[in-house]
Formats: structure tokens, sequence, C-alpha cells
């Protein structure tokens, strides 16, 4: 893929998604292997991971719920449904639940404006949402895992 | 998933094989798939780029320059290599129709950039796509590579002698990429910040070399108008406007989705019509035409034709084709925080104006929203919003000013009943979570 550029750091910004997929974040030595790769500086890599808003240094639950609540969702009830995730998952903003298994997030528009609300379960888009469908994603995750 | 509706007045053009699994190859060349990029070789650059200055198509993004100047502005001569950049990374919130092009009609984007290439005399094009739309990727991915297992991309594409290589690109997660400039920044591994302007980038862009950057529904418009001819694309909208265009419709609506209409269909149609109107027991408060960022229209100033002229008229914009019908259980307060808390998180950081600006408009329309408002308040948000307009290195700081301008000009007594201390009239406090 990296020979598609004429400079070697072009690669960077999908490099950094595809190995923080691989690796569950981007740690310390990923970072590290990156910038070598690459040819810059650990700190010019931290500099664009910073920038882009799926990018992250820390581990969060394997089940990542990024719920829309952007204007089109806001109108139809996306932050209610974002609320409804913080009570069923009981976590705030960010943050993950106590077994690892889920981690909840606020996003901004992800694109499904005309099926609102939406949410998008790591890359899964899940659309024209109610509490219950939510419910139904949820303890359909947390019943796989059991078995 | 998302899926489709339909509507007798739409005139498919760009929409014409979604659902028609025209990702799969052979049923898109059955569907007079890469025929255009054949009759685009034998055409020649000139006659290209003259056939799109005739179908008066206009940038599918939001600004709505004419596509057959911009591509005309390429240097025939450079010593360094020319680019075709396909912006894919659709964020503009309302905004959802680039999605349904790369899930049902990837391979028409790919044939509307390897015109594009030819027609400036480029030999690499770059297809960018949102990080988030991680299946759009595979698609396109497929799709790329399809293209090339028939020879379609590559080395003498047609037995012309001609080279052309197209690749699909991923982001990470940031509006600000959607703009051009910090587009070409993303591509080459950087932060998404904008550059300054001039010079622009079909003379210096990607890597220094002149670049063509295009939406990705005006490039998937581009094989159909080599096909069509230039003019009948043209007559399919209004002067100065031609073509189609696909409008998403959000909202409480009864049929909300994406439909493609021709340049200068009445908006109010659009609502009551094409969409069904609202859900029962709502009503209308107000409109955004294009997106996020443009600003509100009330419910007597829907009868407009939607091109990009007429809508600017009109006192709005047409931008990106997302339309936010909002309708009367909707706090214009809220709506107003939900749209400034956006942008602030969105603001790249790079210029004061947008950074501090967007930064102040959020703490005062939480405070205000919250019940802690004063009268001056909504003056002092209008007097930010106004010194942030036209003083950013990129429209991302118009596009926070503008909305919240016109949402104080327009609704301004809702403000108001939010004074001394009252609650909410619509009873919902909206927490900040987005910090």
């Amino acid at each position: 893929m990296s020979t598609h550029y004429p400079t070697k750091r072009s690669v960077l910004v999908p490099m950094l998604l595809y190995i923080q997929d691989e690796v569950g974040s981007l740690t310390d030595e990923a970072i590290h292997e990156i910038a070598q790769r690459t040819e810059l500086t650990d700190l010019e890599v931290r500099n664009v991971v910073s920038y882009y808003s799926m990018l992250r240094t820390r581990p969060i639950g394997k089940y990542n719920l990024q719920v829309c609540t952007n204007v089109s969702c806001l109108l139809r009830g996306g932050e209610e449904i974002f609320q409804h995730c913080k009570e069923k998952l009981g976590v705030g903003n960010k943050q993950s639940t106590a077994d690892g298994l889920f981690y909840l997030e606020e996003v901004e528009c992800i694109g499904a404006c005309s099926w609102a609300p939406a949410m998008q379960l790591n890359y899964d888009f899940h659309e024209n949402l109610t509490p219950e469908k939510v419910d139904e994603l949820i303890e359909g995750i947390r019943k796989k895992v059991q078995q | 998933m998302a899926y489709l509706v339909s509507h007798p007045d739409e005139v498919k053009v760009v929409s014409k094989r979604f659902g028609l699994d025209a990702t799969n190859l052979d049923r898109y060349l059955e569907l007079d798939g890469y025929k255009a990029l054949q009759k685009a070789i034998g055409m020649g650059p000139d006659a290209i780029i003259n056939e799109m200055k005739a179908s008066n198509l206009r940038g599918r993004g939001g600004a709505g320059f004419p596509t057959g100047m911009k591509w005309s502005f390429v240097p025939k001569q450079s010593p360094k290599p020319k680019y075709v950049l396909c912006n894919g990374d659709e964020s503009e919130p309302g905004t959802c129709k680039d999605r349904l092009i790369f899930e049902h009609d990837p391979h028409s984007v790919i044939e509307g950039v390897m015109i594009a290439a030819l027609a400036v005399g480029s030999k690499t094009g770059f297809i960018y796509l949102r990080g988030e739309y991680r299946y759009l990727i595979q698609i396109m991915e497929k799709a790329v590579a399809d293209a090339y297992a028939r020879g379609f991309i590559g080395k003498n594409i047609f037995g012309s002698g001609v080279d052309l290589d197209v690749y699909v690109h991923s982001g990470a997660g940031a509006y600000e990429v959607g703009e051009e400039s910090a587009l070409m920044e993303s591509l080459e591994g950087k932060r998404g910040i904008p550059r300054i302007r001039p010079p622009f980038p079909a003379v210096v862009g990607l890597w220094g070399g002149p670049t063509v950057i295009n939406n990705a529904e005006t490039l998937a418009s581009v094989p159909h108008i080599i096909l069509g001819g230039g003019e009948w694309f043209a007559n399919l909208g209004t002067p100065k406007n031609g073509g189609t265009r696909l409008f998403c419709m959000s909202g409480e609506l009864k049929r909300p989705g994406v439909y493609e209409l021709p340049m200068g269909y009445n908006l109010k149609k659009m609502i009551y019509e094409v969409s069904g109107g609202m859900v029962d027991g709502k009503t209308l408060k107000g409109v955004v035409p294009g997106g996020s960022s443009v600003q509100i229209l009330t419910p007597h100033e829907i009868d407009v034709a939607m091109d990009f002229d007429s809508v600017m008229k009109a006192g709005s914009m047409l931008g990106s084709g997302g339309v936010i019908v909002l309708d009367n259980t909707m706090c214009i307060v809220r709506f107003a925080l939900r749209v400034t808390k956006f942008y602030q998180h969105e603001s790249c950081g790079w210029c004061i104006p947008c950074r501090e600006g967007t930064d102040w408009m959020k703490k005062t329309l939480t405070r205000f929203h919250a019940g802690g408002g004063v009268a001056k308040d909504i003056d002092n948000l209008k007097y930010l919003a106004e010194n942030m307009l036209g003083r950013t290195f990129c429209p991302l700081g118009d596009a926070a000013a503008m909305p919240i301008i016109s949402y104080v000009q327009k609704y301004r007594k809702e403000f108001e009943d939010h004074l001394d201390g009252r609650p909410c009239p619509f009873g919902k406090v909206a927490e900040p979570a987005l910090v």
C-alpha cells in the first residue's frame, strides 16, 4: 500500500487506523514501530494521532457503541438513545464497562441522517433505533459472549 | 442498512443503478458501465472539459463551483505529477448521499475519477473515504481491484496507451478533512489543517502537484454527462444549475430518505409531497436546506427552488444537499447548542477566530439553555458570530457562524423565552457531554 504514494508518511492515517484495529489501541510500541516504518519521530506520529477522533492511545471495551447525537439524530431522539445507553450500560461518555465488553461514545454525524437515530457498533451501522432495539443489540452481544 | 426510497418526481441519473447490484462488475458493464470512459478516451481532454462546461455541473460538496471550470484551471504542462482526488469524507451533518453512491455504484466514482484524470492529464487518482465508512472502503477496494483485473485501470487502458492508477485511501475521523486543502494534508499523512490560498490546489496541490478535488457525487455524475451529453444534463436542471441532485431528507418526516430530484425542485414540495410531510401531530418549524452549516429558513421562506442561486437569494445556501427539517417540538436554543458543539469539537484549532469563537459560543449557549442567560447574551452571540465570518482560514469558521446568526435573527423570541432563569419551554436540558 505504501508504494502508492510519493512520500513515506502519506500512508500514516490509514496505517494508524488499521494497526489500531489489530492491536486494540495505539500503544507506545505500536507508535514507535509506525514511526520507524514511516521514517518519522514518535512525536510526529503522536501529533497526527491526537488530531483524528477515531484514533486512541488507550484500550477500550470490545464492542464500541458510537451513538450519533448530531442534529438529524437529535430531531429524532438521538440524545434519548444516548441517555438510554448510558443507563443500560451504567457508564458515561467515553467509558468502558467494568467487564471490558462495552465502550460508549457520543459521536458526531456518521452519515445516517435519513435513517436517524443511528449508531455504529464497531464498524456496523444500526439505524432507526429505538430503546428496545438498543436493548436487543446489547443483550444479543452479552448472550453471544456467555456461550 | 440504509434503505432506498423512491418517488415519481425523481429523475434518476446518479442513482440510476442504486439497488441493481452494480457493485458487481459484470452487472455494472450491462448497465452501460465503463462506456463513458471509453468514449472519453476518444474525445480527448479539451472536448471532455467543454462537455463538462456545457453540462453546468456545479460541485456537489457544498460550494457549488462549476466543475468544468475547475478542471480547466489545471495547467496543461506541469513539472510535477498531477492528481485527481475524490472527496468522500462525507461528514456534513444532515448529509448521507455519498454513502449510497459508494454502496450501490462504486464503479461510477472510479469512472468519474478516471475521466477527470484524462481531462487534466493526470495519471493518478485517489478516492478518500472517511474512516467510519469501513464497509464502503471494502466495497471500493474490491471495485478497484476488479477493475484492475479486467484492465480498466492500470497500464494502457482500453488500448489507448494511457496509464492510469486509482487508489482508495481511508481517513480516521475528522470533519475538517472534508475541506479540500485539509483533505490533501490528511492524505499526505499529516494533521488535517487547511492551507492558505492562493496557490489553489489546481496549481499547487497534493505533494506540490496540480490537483483536482471533487466531491464523490460530482464525480459520479461525470460518466452520465459524457454518455448523455452536457446539453442533456444541463437541461435537467435550471439555468447555470445543471442536472439533478441527491437530496437527503431528514427530521420528523413521514418518508425521510435520499431522493434524486432535478436542480431547482421546489423545497416545499420536497417536504410535503416527496417526503410525505411531517409525521402526525407535528408541524414545521424551520428548514436547514443544505447541511448544518447553512442558514435556517422559516416556514414562510420555503417556497424556493432548490438550486444554488435561488437558495442564495432566499438567504441561505444549497450546501451539501442535506435538508434538515425542524418540527415544533425542537427548541431552537437546544438545536443551536448542538450545532455549535459540533463545530467546537471539529474546529482544528489552527486559527483563533474559529477555535476561540466556537468555544465561546458553546459556553454561552450551554449556560443560556440551562437557564443562566442574560438579555445581552443574545446580541453577544450574534456579534461573536458576525466577527468570525470571513475571518478564518477555511470555511469552517463561516459554517459555525452563519447558522447561529440566522437562528438569533429568525427565532429571537424563543431565545428571549429562556431568559430570567426560566427553564427551557420545551422542557429539555441538553447536558454537554462532548467536551
